[in-house]
C-alpha cells in the first residue's frame, strides 16, 4: 500500500468487477492520502455505490467533507439524479412558455437509458477535464462502475469523437446532448488525462480467485488498448491459514495461492499489493486505516443456529423444474457468483431432461468457462454487444435500407454508427432471449446491477411506447415487460453474499425491481462459510459474522432463501457445478 | 430559393435509427432534405426535445402547439408560413414546396414500400414515449 501511495499521481482510477472491494480500497487510499496531509476528492460513479456506508458520511452529488478525516471530500455521481438535473436544465426554461403537453413530451423524450448514461458521463468528464472544479485537490480518486460498464464509458469518447468528426449531414442521433461539439473538448481532455502516466494511475482491484484474476487481466488488456498503460494490481482478501491445522482453512489458503500462481501473464508485469482477508469486511474509518494488517481473531463461542427455513440450491432447482419452461434470471452485483449460480441451475435442469438455454447479458461474464463442457440438452450463448450491433445494422440495412434510394441508404448507414445503436441492439437481443422461455428454460445471467437497471428502464420506456403504438413492433419486444412481470413466466433470483455490502445492494436492487413491478422469486446467498466444517478462528468469525446477514435476509427481505456453501474448489466445469446442486447430506 | 424550416416532434434523432424498428420514410426525408440543402436551399430543422428554444421563439409554432397539441408536429414552414402540418412531405411535395426541382440519383422516387406516417421508431412519433436516448 505504501508504494501505491508513493506512486500516486493526481488521478487514481479504481476499477474491477463489483464486489471485489473497489470501494473499500479506494476509500482506504483516499483516507491514507488525506491523513498524509493531501487534499483529496473521492468520487463514485457506480450506480450501486455504497460510499456513504463505508465512509460513515451521508454524501450527495456535491463534494462533502468526510467526517473525522481532514482534507477528504467525497461525492457520489448518482446517475438518476444527474439525469434529472440534466433534464431540468433543458426543460426548465420552457415551463409556461410552451404548452404543458409539449413540455411533458420533451421530458419523456429525455427519460431513457442514454440520457442517464450521457448525464453521468458528463459529470465524470467535468470532474476530470474542468480544472476549476478540481483545482482545490491534490488527488482525485475515482471509484468507478463495474468493469464492463466502465470500459464502455471509456471507449465512448473515441467512438463519439469519430462519430462527430465523420458526420457529414449534421443529423445526430446523440440528440439529448445538445451542444455535443462543445463537449468534445472535454471528452478529449478526459481521455488524454487517463492516458498520461504522470497524471493517472489505474488500479485494478481483484480477489485471489481464478475467474476474478482472469477478469482483471481482460480489463488490463482493454485499458492498455485504450492507451491507458499506467496500471497497478491490488489482490484483496488473501487468506492465510497461519499455524492452525484445519482442512477447510488450508483448502481456502491453497485456493488463494493456486489462483495467484496461475495469474495471467498480463497481470504479472504490474506492481502488486495484496490485502489480507477480513472476516467482517471493511466498514467505517477504523478498518480503512488498517487495511494491510492481518486480522487475528480469538476463538468465538458457537454461533447461533441458522434459520431452518433455508433451502439448498438442489431444492430450488426442483421447484423451478416443475414449471417445465420459462425464464430464470440471476441478478445481483458483479462478483457475487451470479454466473456460477446460473450455470449450476442450467446444468441441473438440463440433466433432469429439460431443454435449457444458458445465456448472459454481462459483457464481462465468463459463462462458457463456468460450464466448461457440453450436455445434450444445454445450449450456451451470450448477448455480445459487438456481434449484436453488427447484426442489428445488417438487419436494418436489409429491411429499412431496402426501401430507400442510394442517398437514403448512405445516410441510414451513417446514422447507424451512433452509440445508441448498441443500446437498441442489446435490448432487442435481450427481448428475443427472454421470448425463448415460451418453449423451454432460459437461464439468464444478467449484467451487474446498474447496467441491468438501465436495461429494465429501457424496457419500461419501450413498453410505454408499445402500449400507444400500433406499429409492427416485434412480438418479443412488445411482450418483454409483461413476461418479466409474470411470476409464472420469469423467476428472478437475487444472488448475494453473506456480507454487509452485498446484502445491502441486493435489497436496493429488490426495491428497484419492485418499482418496476417485478418481484424476485428467491434470494440466493452464495459462498457461505456457515455450513462449512471448520475450526479455524478466522473462518468461524466469518461464519458468525454471516449470521447477521443471513438472518436479515430471512426475516426482512425474502420469502425463499437459498444458502449455498463455500466450496474448497472454485466452482467451474460440470463436475463442480454439480457439487453446488447436490442434495445436502 | 425559399427558406424551409422543419419543426420535428420530440425525438432523439432525425432519422429514427434509435428505434427497434426504423421508419424508412424518416430516413428518406432526411436524405431528401440533405439533397435540397446541397443544391443551395436554406434548410433548418428543429427538434422539440433538443431545441425547444426554436419552438418557444416562434409565435406561429407556439399557437399551433397550443391549438393542436403535439399532434401538429412535424410543422413545415416555407418562408416563415406554415405549409404542412402533422406529416412529413414526400419528395414531390417537398420539391413543390421548395419551388425547385430536386435532382436525385437515378434510382429516385419517393421512399418505396408503404410508408405509414412516422409511427414506428422509438424517437419518431409526436407522442413518442420511448426515448432510447
Amino acid at each position: 500500500m505504501n508504494d501505491l501511495l508513493q506512486a500516486a499521481p493526481r488521478f487514481l482510477f479504481f476499477t474491477g468487477k463489483g464486489g471485489v472491494g473497489k470501494t473499500s480500497l479506494s476509500c482506504a487510499t483516499a483516507v491514507a492520502l488525506a491523513d498524509a496531509g493531501k487534499r483529496v476528492l473521492l468520487i463514485s460513479t457506480d450506480p450501486a455505490s455504497n460510499l456513504d456506508e463505508v465512509l460513515e458520511t451521508p454524501l450527495s452529488s456535491r463534494p462533502t467533507a468526510v467526517r473525522n478525516v481532514a482534507h477528504l471530500e467525497a461525492l457520489n455521481i448518482d446517475p438518476e439524479a444527474a439525469a434529472r438535473e440534466y433534464r431540468e436544465r433543458i426543460v426548465g426554461p420552457y415551463r409556461g412558455v410552451l404548452p404543458d403537453a409539449a413540455v411533458k413530451s420533451i421530458e419523456e423524450q429525455l427519460s431513457g437509458a442514454c440520457t442517464v448514461e450521457i448525464a453521468s458521463f458528463n459529470e465524470f468528464t467535468r470532474l476530470i477535464a474542468d480544472e476549476s472544479a478540481i483545482s482545490g485537490y491534490d488527488h482525485v480518486i475515482l471509484d468507478t462502475a463495474p468493469t464492463g460498464h466502465t470500459l464502455r464509458l471509456l471507449s465512448l469518447p473515441a467512438a463519439w469523437n469519430d462519430f462527430i468528426a465523420d458526420n457529414k449531414t449534421g443529423n445526430s442521433c446523440l440528440g439529448p446532448l445538445a451542444g455535443l461539439k462543445e463537449q468534445r473538448l472535454s471528452y478529449e481532455k478526459t481521455v488524454t488525462a487517463l492516458q498520461d502516466k504522470t497524471r493517472t494511475l489505474l488500479v485494478l482491484v481483484t480477489r485471489p480467485e481464478k475467474s476474478a484474476l482472469k477478469e482483471a487481466a481482460r480489463a488490463s488488456a482493454e485499458l492498455s488498448s485504450l492507451g491507458m498503460n499506467n496500471q497497478r494490481l491490488i489482490v484483496n482478501g488473501l487468506f492465510s491459514a497461519g499455524e492452525e491445522k484445519d482442512e477447510l482453512a488450508s483448502a481456502f489458503a491453497d485456493r488463494c495461492q493456486s489462483a495467484l500462481r496461475q495469474m495471467p501473464d498480463a497481470l504479472r508485469r504490474l506492481p502488486l499489493t495484496s490485502i489480507p482477508f477480513r472476516p467482517a469486511g471493511f466498514l467505517g474509518l477504523a478498518s480503512l486505516r488498517k487495511v494491510e494488517l492481518p486480522v487475528f481473531t480469538a476463538a468465538t463461542a458457537t454461533p447461533a443456529p441458522l434459520p431452518d427455513t433455508l433451502l439448498s440450491l438442489d431444492e430450488l432447482v426442483n421447484d423451478l423444474s416443475r414449471s417445465g419452461k420459462g425464464v430464470v434470471m440471476t441478478m445481483g452485483k458483479g462478483g457475487v457468483g451470479k454466473t456460477t449460480i446460473a450455470a449450476a441451475i442450467a446444468v441441473k435442469l438440463a440433466e433432469q431432461g429439460h431443454h435449457v438455454l444458458l445465456s448472459t447479458t454481462d459483457p464481462a461474464a465468463h459463462i462458457q468457462d463456468a460450464v466448461n463442457g457440453t450436455l445434450p440438452n444445454l445450449r450456451v450463448s451470450r448477448i455480445d454487444p459487438v456481434a449484436e450491433t453488427k447484426a442489428h445494422i445488417e438487419r436494418t440495412m436489409a429491411t429499412t435500407g431496402a426501401k430507400l434510394d442510394a442517398e437514403g441508404r448512405a445516410l441510414l448507414e451513417e446514422e447507424l454508427r451512433s452509440p445508441c445503436t448498441e443500446e437498441i441492439a442489446v435490448f432487442t437481443a435481450f427481448a428475443r432471449t427472454v421470448a425463448e422461455g415460451r418453449n423451454q428454460f432460459v437461464v439468464l445471467d444478467t449484467a451487474p446491477t446498474g447496467h441491468t437497471l438501465l436495461l429494465l428502464d429501457a424496457t419500461e420506456s419501450y413498453h410505454r411506447e408499445v402500449l400507444r403504438s400500433t406499429s409492427d413492433m416485434p412480438e418479443a419486444v412488445r411482450e418483454l415487460l409483461p413476461r418479466l412481470r409474470d411470476p409464472e413466466f420469469t423467476r428472478v433470483l437475487l444472488v448475494t453474499l453473506p456480507e454487509a455490502t452485498p446484502v445491502h445492494e441486493a435489497a436496493q436492487l429488490q426495491s428497484d425491481l419492485q418499482r418496476a413491478a417485478i418481484a424476485p422469486y428467491a434470494w440466493v446467498i452464495n459462498q457461505s462459510f456457515s455450513r462449512a466444517r471448520t475450526t479455524h478462528p478466522t473462518l468461524l468469525a466469518k461464519a458468525a459474522n454471516e449470521r447477521r446477514y443471513v438472518g436479515e435476509v430471512v426475516r426482512e427481505l425474502a420469502r425463499r432463501v437459498v444458502l449455498v456453501p463455500w466450496l474448497a474448489q472454485e466452482p467451474s466445469g460440470l463436475e463442480s457445478l454439480r457439487e453446488l446442486t447436490a442434495p445436502p447430506l | 430559393m425559399k427558406k424551409i424550416q422543419i419543426y420535428d416532434p420530440p425525438m432523439c434523432c432525425s432519422t429514427g435509427v434509435c428505434g427497434t424498428d426504423v421508419d424508412p420514410k424518416l430516413v428518406q426525408f432526411a436524405s431528401d432534405l440533405a439533397a435540397l440543402k446541397e443544391q443551395g436551399a436554406s434548410v433548418e430543422r428543429f427538434n422539440l426535445a433538443q431545441q425547444p428554444a426554436a419552438f418557444a421563439e416562434n409565435e406561429k409554432i407556439r399557437a399551433a402547439l397550443a391549438a393542436h397539441g403535439n399532434d401538429c408536429l412535424p410543422l413545415v414552414l416555407i418562408d416563415g408560413e406554415i405549409a404542412m402540418r402533422g406529416v412529413y412531405p414526400t419528395r414531390e411535395q417537398l420539391a413543390l414546396l421548395a419551388g425547385s426541382r430536386i435532382s436525385f440519383s437515378a434510382e429516385g422516387g419517393t421512399a418505396k414500400g408503404e410508408s405509414k406516417s412516422a409511427q414506428s421508431g422509438c424517437c419518431c412519433k409526436s407522442d413518442s414515449k420511448s426515448s432510447c436516448c
